[in-house]
Parts: C-alpha cells; structure tokens; sequence
C-alpha cells in the first residue's frame, strides 16, 4: 500500500492552521492585558477587530476538518488528531474572545486600584502563560507537560478567590470605586476563564496521545 | 463470557510454506468478528480452517488446535459434513446452485435428512426470511437461483446457510463483489443474524469492519498482530503494523 501522501500534506496543513489560530489568540491575550494595563484605548481596539479572525480561522479549521472527515475517513491517529482539533478550535476561539472582552472593559476604565493591580497582573501571567505552554504541549504532543499545566490552574482560580474578596471590600469601603470594581471583577474572571480554556485544550492533548479524555474539575 | 471458537497455537503449512504462524484467539460467541489485513496476509486461510475447508486443498499440514464448544474440530473422531453444518461459510462470489431458489435453500437439509414437505417449506421460508430474501422471491421460488441479482444471489447464499441451522457463519469478503445498495442489506442483515448466530467475516474493506464488527483481529504475514474491541482498535490501536495498517501507512 501506497504512503498517503496527500492526506499527509493535507494534516500537516491542519495542524499548521491551528498553530497560526492558537498564536493569534495568545497574541489577542497579551495585547488584551497590556491594553488594560497601560490604558491603550488603540491596542484594545486592535485586539477588538483582531477577533473577526480568529472566527474566521475557526470556521476554515473546521470546514478542514469536515472535508478531511469526509474523504479520507480517518481512524486512529488521523482521526485523534482530526477530532482534538474540532474541539480545540472551540477553546481557542473562546480564548480570542476573552481577549476581545478584556480589551472592551479596558477601553471605559478611567480609575485604577492600585493596591490589586500587582496581583491581577500576576493572575493575568499565569492564565497567559498556561495558554501559551498548553498550545506549546499540543504542538510537542507532550502529555507529561499537559498534565503539569493542568495542575496549574488551581493557582489561577485562587488568584480569583483573593483578589474578588479584595474587590468587595474594595465596593463596600468607597462605593465611587463600584464601576472599576466591578469592571476589575469581570477581568479577573475572563482570566479565570481562560485557564479552564488551556485546560480544555491540554485535555484534548492528552486525548490526542493517549485516546482517553479526562473531564477535569 | 465463553468463546464458541478457541484456536491455540495454529500452524498452517501449503506444503513448506508456513501461511499461518501460531494463532490463538477466542472467538466469541454471538458477536461479529471481523479479520482484517493486506493479502496473503493468512486471514482466509485462518478463516477456512475454523470449518476445515482447507482439508480440500492438497500439501495442507496443520498444527496446533481448534476448538468449537471445547471439542477439537481435527479430531479423528469429528464428522467433517456434520462440523461445516454447525460452522457454515458465505463466499466472495455468489456461488447459488444451478436450480430453483427452493431447491436452493432445501439442499443442505435434505442432505442431512429432512425430507418432510412441510419442515422443508418451514425451513425454506425461515431462511429466506432470515436472510431478508423472502419478500423479493416467495412468488418465484421455482425459479432459477441464476435469474436473481448478485445482491440477491448473495443473500439466497446466506438464506443457504442459514437452512442448515448452523451455530456459525463464516463470510469471506461476502461484499466484495456487490454494489453498494446490496452491501449496505448484507451489512444490516449481519446486525440482525448476531442476534442468533456468531458472524466471522473476513473483508478488504476497513469502513465495514468498523461498522458491522464487535470485535477485529488484524493479520499479518501470517500472524495474528492484533486482536480487540473493534472501536479500540480503530480509535487506538496497541500495535504500531495495525496503526500503519489500518490509517493506510502500511509499508
């Protein structure tokens, strides 16, 4: 029997498509952050339309997928890889809206609290560098890897537990500050979310290698 | 759950030249097995010694056991006619017998015996029916078995077996010379004779074993490389020949 090689070429042109999407969203994320940072009304609005995309590469991975689904009738591997990456592409698409969210809060904040900003900046690079390793794990099908970034995402959700304490008893001392609070809130929770997405992402990982899916949490 | 078909060890000779290389496998009971590999890979040969078909072919040496309810099918004692009764086969080609649809399907049991007009037309309508035949030919069953289409020749084979009351079916590419609209029939007749019969199939095409099998052994140069679930062995397959295989990277 012939090697397939067009099928591969055809794979390799799949997994290219997601890594170009998995860095578009990572990108999204940092510039999302700094924008909220750094009060960048312009970045937060390139982050804003950046996000068209990101739908737009989710809709061409998955119509690869589809076509490949139908004409090669994958099993096994083919068909592991094929199908992480039809999850995947949900998750990374999510994550490029998580960016896009922040960079729209970020755009009306006018006042800071300074006294939780270090540690939103912390949760902020946690949750960013958990996306980054989780697309890097994907890339090195690196199962051991995807394990320990799953493992982090308890940091990220006890990031999230102390700085909400912090901000409600930041809306209870100065009501003035409720906007910003709320606003703060709502950050930290888009980063919250987007551990649970490199999570979701090195669940599929290890799906990919191993044909067994953990449902975290 | 207790395997109907046990083999040990089986050893396989045309002549010098060892066709298959000690293979032991349980084969389970009302399920569908499907064997699968490249060719000459031994999976017919495999397949025909479970009803010793391959007594007929000259040079044939084997060794090692089979056995079917615990009995060892090569025993001195085991009536050969008697065994291809309980373990019945299926062929690439529709092979129907030069005469009527009736006479078809009536053979097999007169020849063990039955010779009643009304067990014969029970029998021959049981069959016909389960084989899913029986609506397309009960106003013809005089006719030539030759005048039905190959589809339809292909399950009067099957109604054939069927007739003999047999506990296993065994199929050698039964699809392979059908077009699509009579395999699919094949495929769904299959689900419904695992309700009563053991189905060992053997067949080129890897989307069918996926769909009708329960469980699949893949084959090579004369070894059985890998046998198991047939949804484990095609999402995640154990052995590195059966992915290379099966995904089509083989060789």
């Amino acid at each position: 029997m012939a090697a397939r090689f067009s099928f591969d070429a055809e794979l390799s042109a799949l997994s290219a498509s997601l890594l170009r999407m998995s860095s578009l969203a990572t990108e999204a994320i940092a510039s999302a952050i700094t924008a909220f940072e750094q009060h960048d009304t312009a970045r937060a609005e390139a982050v804003i339309k950046g996000d068209a995309r990101l739908n737009e590469l989710e809709r061409e991975i998955e119509h690869q997928c589809m076509t490949l689904l139908l004409r090669q009738q994958p099993v096994a591997r083919d068909l592991r890889i094929i199908s992480t990456a039809m999850k995947m592409i949900t998750d990374i698409e999510r994550i490029g809206d998580a960016a896009a969210d922040i960079a729209e809060i970020s755009r009306h904040i006018v006042r800071d609290i300074p006294a939780v900003l270090p540690d939103i900046r912390a949760m902020a690079e946690e949750a960013q560098s958990m996306v980054c390793d989780a697309v890097e794990a994907f890339t090195l099908a690196d199962v051991a890897a995807a394990k320990k970034i799953i493992a982090r995402d308890d940091i990220v959700d006890d990031a999230f537990n102390n700085i909400k304490k912090r901000l409600v008893s930041v809306l209870t001392e100065d009501s003035s500050m409720a906007d910003t609070a709320i606003d703060y809130l709502m950050v930290i929770k888009y980063l919250e979310r987007l551990g649970d997405h490199a999570v979701n992402v090195c669940e599929w990982t290890e799906y990919y290698k191993t044909g067994v899916h953990h449902t975290g949490n | 759950m207790k395997p109907i078909i046990t083999s040990k060890d089986l050893v396989l000779y045309y002549d010098t030249f060892k066709a298959l290389r000690g293979i032991s496998m349980e084969i389970p009971e009302k399920q569908i097995t499907a064997f699968i590999g490249p060719s000459g890979c031994g999976k017919s040969t495999f397949l025909k010694t479970l009803n010793r078909m391959n007594d007929l072919v000259p040079g044939v040496r084997v060794e090692g056991e089979v056995l079917f309810r615990d009995e060892d099918i090569f025993a001195p004692s085991v009536d050969v006619t008697t065994l291809r009764r309980k373990i019945g086969m299926v062929f690439q080609k529709p092979n129907p017998f030069p005469m009527s649809i009736y006479d078809n399907i009536a053979y097999g049991p007169r020849l063990h015996g039955t010779h009643s007009r009304a067990e014969l037309n029970e029998l021959v309508e049981t069959s016909l029916k389960g084989a899913g035949l029986w609506d397309e030919v009960k106003d013809r069953l005089k006719k030539s078995a030759l005048g039905l289409s190959g589809g339809q020749q292909q399950r009067l084979c099957i109604a054939r077996a069927l007739a003999v009351q047999p506990d296993v079916l065994l199929m050698d590419e039964p699809t392979s010379a059908l077009d699509p609209a009579s395999t699919m029939r094949i495929e769904e007749l299959m689900a419904t004779l695992r309700e009563q019969y053991t189905v060992v199939i053997v067949t080129h095409n890897m989307q069918q074993a996926t769909r009708i099998s329960d469980k699949c052994a893949f084959f090579l140069l004369g070894e059985m490389i890998e046998f198991g679930d047939t949804e484990q062995v095609f999402s995640m397959p154990k052995d590195k020949r059966t992915e290379d295989y099966i995904t089509g990277r083989f060789g």
